[in-house]
């Protein structure tokens, strides 16, 4: 597989969330709205290409039976970094994706993506497998957070096409499982077709 | 993976090393983003306090006082202009919303009139308690220049004064629980703030 | 009483799964037999309550008088790491046919976002001990309800004549969503 190939996979051949469903408990939880969705997508960007980056680089040093235990301080010092940077840089930010901040270090794409990928790849192939996972996960939140906020509150981006109230329920619980839902079937289809 | 074998000092060796790193790491950028978030904090609660009772030359947050009121705590800060009192910024809570915990900012003139209130925290639902929030709704317009002591805090339905929101008559009883302790809060307070406004 | 109210209020009003968002891999991963829902719960309860109570302690007792709470998120997952380490070598002593019938999903259990979560949420919430024993245990028992409700649903859906695009994980977030739906229905009942 060529680099373009290993960076394009993420986007939709091998998407984490519409098809590896990865990640799922923040896709479900801060896409209310496409800037949070975009925000949450690209701090575990940085995280999972920062995380890949480490661990292709000890990958030798590491004997294998503390690889795990070793992996998840790495990642989640960087989650720890991510955290104190958006508390005293982007505090709207900070508070919109509250508790799904320090669950960076259990989505399983980027625990699964350095035991897979970056503990068996060179140095550059893992941090480019890193970028494409990570932004395609950014732009399948970006998605269901622009649709929810769409429908939900009838803006985009926070601007707003229609005064008053959307269809309510799209940014509540429910509605986020049924957004999703039937994006997955679309994804699946677009993915047939392309493929 | 393992060109190093999984010998017990190796692996000790290596799981020190590691933390050992990432914690120093972790105190580095601690340390970078400790003012910050400091700022970030005090920037909010500043804010709000202009928001409610613009005009003030001192450093209400400076001056601020906690009391004690029900489970939690009600937080005061003067507003001074030119060194003399010219009112209060309440910070004040309520646990009766309709998803829990509700905190506002409200502005009283020394005679107890409400300047505005504005809206800290809450975890309202959207289109219906959310509307307490200033820009998403007419319903904190009510309480500007009102007050308490002849406005009664209370929804219509309870025999008050208030307007509550249309299908949020929780979040309105709640948000009026809240405006109410901080008016209580003042009142308690107000002879010991005239007595220091010098 | 005041017990009583937060295992009400973490089972049904504010369900770790269905309102919060946590746990959901494996609801979606583990949910299409009952068995496996059950035995997941089991493990799932196990592992919260035990892994709560000790970040709790270590959380108020060690990190805040050292004022380095900001390690919170590192000494979390490997507390809930090498718990679920343990909880797999001492299934496999006590009941090695409980530990093949969990197989993988054991060790998934330190990835699960509801356990992290949980132990998170309970600081965050201002809960001292007991409460936090109450707290872990009721969104552990809340995750089961969704788990064993949504897996029997599952099972049924099986059966049915579902349109070839929506087979399977589309399908099944649809029916989540509507259990969602069910759900919002206690909103309001506890004024936590």
């Amino acid at each position: 597989m060529n680099q373009w190939q290993n960076f394009s996979k993420g986007f939709l051949k091998e998407n984490a969330v519409f098809v590896l469903f990865l990640g799922l408990c923040p896709t479900l939880g801060v896409t209310t709205s496409a800037v949070n969705g975009l925000g949450m997508g690209l701090a575990t960007t940085f995280v999972l290409t920062m995380s890949n980056l480490v661990v292709s680089m000890v990958k030798n040093v590491v004997p294998d039976k503390v690889r795990i235990p070793a992996f998840i301080v790495i990642i989640a010092t960087f989650v720890t970094v991510v955290e104190l940077v958006m508390k005293g840089f982007l505090p709207d930010l900070y508070k919109a994706l509250g508790l799904f901040i320090p669950l960076i270090v259990v989505n399983c794409i980027v625990l699964g993506r350095a035991e897979a990928f970056a503990s068996k790849n060179t140095f550059l192939s893992s941090v480019i497998d890193g970028l494409g996972m990570g932004l395609g996960f950014a732009l399948a939140l970006t998605i269901l957070g622009g649709v929810r906020e769409l429908f939900g509150n009838g803006s985009l981006f926070g601007y707003k096409f229609i005064s008053g109230d959307g269809m309510l329920l799209f940014i509540l619980p429910p509605g986020a499982f049924l957004a999703l839902g039937y994006l997955i079937m679309l994804m699946h289809k677009l993915k047939k077709r392309i493929y | 993976m393992a060109k190093t074998e999984s010998t017990f000092k190796n692996m000790l060796l290596t799981l020190f090393l590691v933390t050992f790193i990432a914690s120093g790491t972790l105190g580095f950028v601690y340390e970078f983003t400790k003012e910050p978030i400091r700022m970030v904090e005090i920037n909010k609660k500043n804010e709000a306090i202009k928001d409610v009772f613009p005009g003030f030359t001192n450093e209400p947050y400076q001056e601020s006082f906690k009391v004690a009121a029900g489970k939690d705590s009600l937080t005061f800060y003067p507003a001074k202009a030119d060194g003399k009192l010219i009112g209060v910024a309440v910070e004040t809570y309520t646990n009766k919303g309709f998803s829990g915990l509700i905190t506002l900012m409200v502005g009283f003139k020394m005679d107890g009139t409400i300047t505005s209130i504005k809206v800290l925290s809450h975890q309202e639902t959207p289109g219906l308690g959310q509307k307490i929030e200033r820009d998403k709704s007419n319903f904190e317009t009510q309480f500007e220049g009102k007050n308490p002591a002849t406005f009664k805090l209370m929804v219509k339905k309870d025999q008050g004064n208030v307007d509550a929101i249309t299908a949020s008559t929780i979040s309105s009883r709640a948000y009026c629980d809240a405006v109410q302790r901080a008016y209580d809060g003042f009142e308690a307070e107000k002879e010991k703030l005239e007595n220091e406004k010098n | 009483m005041e017990y009583i109210l937060i295992l009400i209020s973490t089972v049904f009003v504010s369900n770790i799964v269905l309102t919060q968002f946590l746990g959901i891999c494996p609801f979606i991963g583990v949910s299409n037999k009952v068995q496996t829902a059950l035995g997941m719960t089991g493990a799932v309860t196990f592992v919260m309550v035990i892994a709560t109570t000790v970040t709790y302690l270590l959380y108020t007792y060690l990190l805040v008088p050292l004022g380095i709470e900001f390690a919170r998120t590192i000494t979390f997952i490997l507390v809930i790491a090498a718990l679920v380490q343990l909880v797999e070598i001492i299934l496999k002593k006590v009941s090695p046919s409980l530990y093949q019938a969990l197989g993988i999903f054991l060790p998934l259990i330190t990835t699960n976002c509801a356990v992290l979560g949980v132990a998170v949420l309970t600081i965050q919430k201002d809960n001292n001990l007991i409460e936090s024993v109450f707290f872990s245990a009721g969104n552990a028992l809340g995750f089961g309800l969704a788990l064993i409700l949504f897996s029997a649903i599952r099972e049924q859906l099986e059966l049915l004549n579902i349109p070839k695009a929506m087979k399977g994980v589309p399908i099944a977030f649809v029916t989540a969503g509507l259990l969602a739906l069910a759900f919002m229905g206690f909103a309001g009942i506890v004024k936590m």
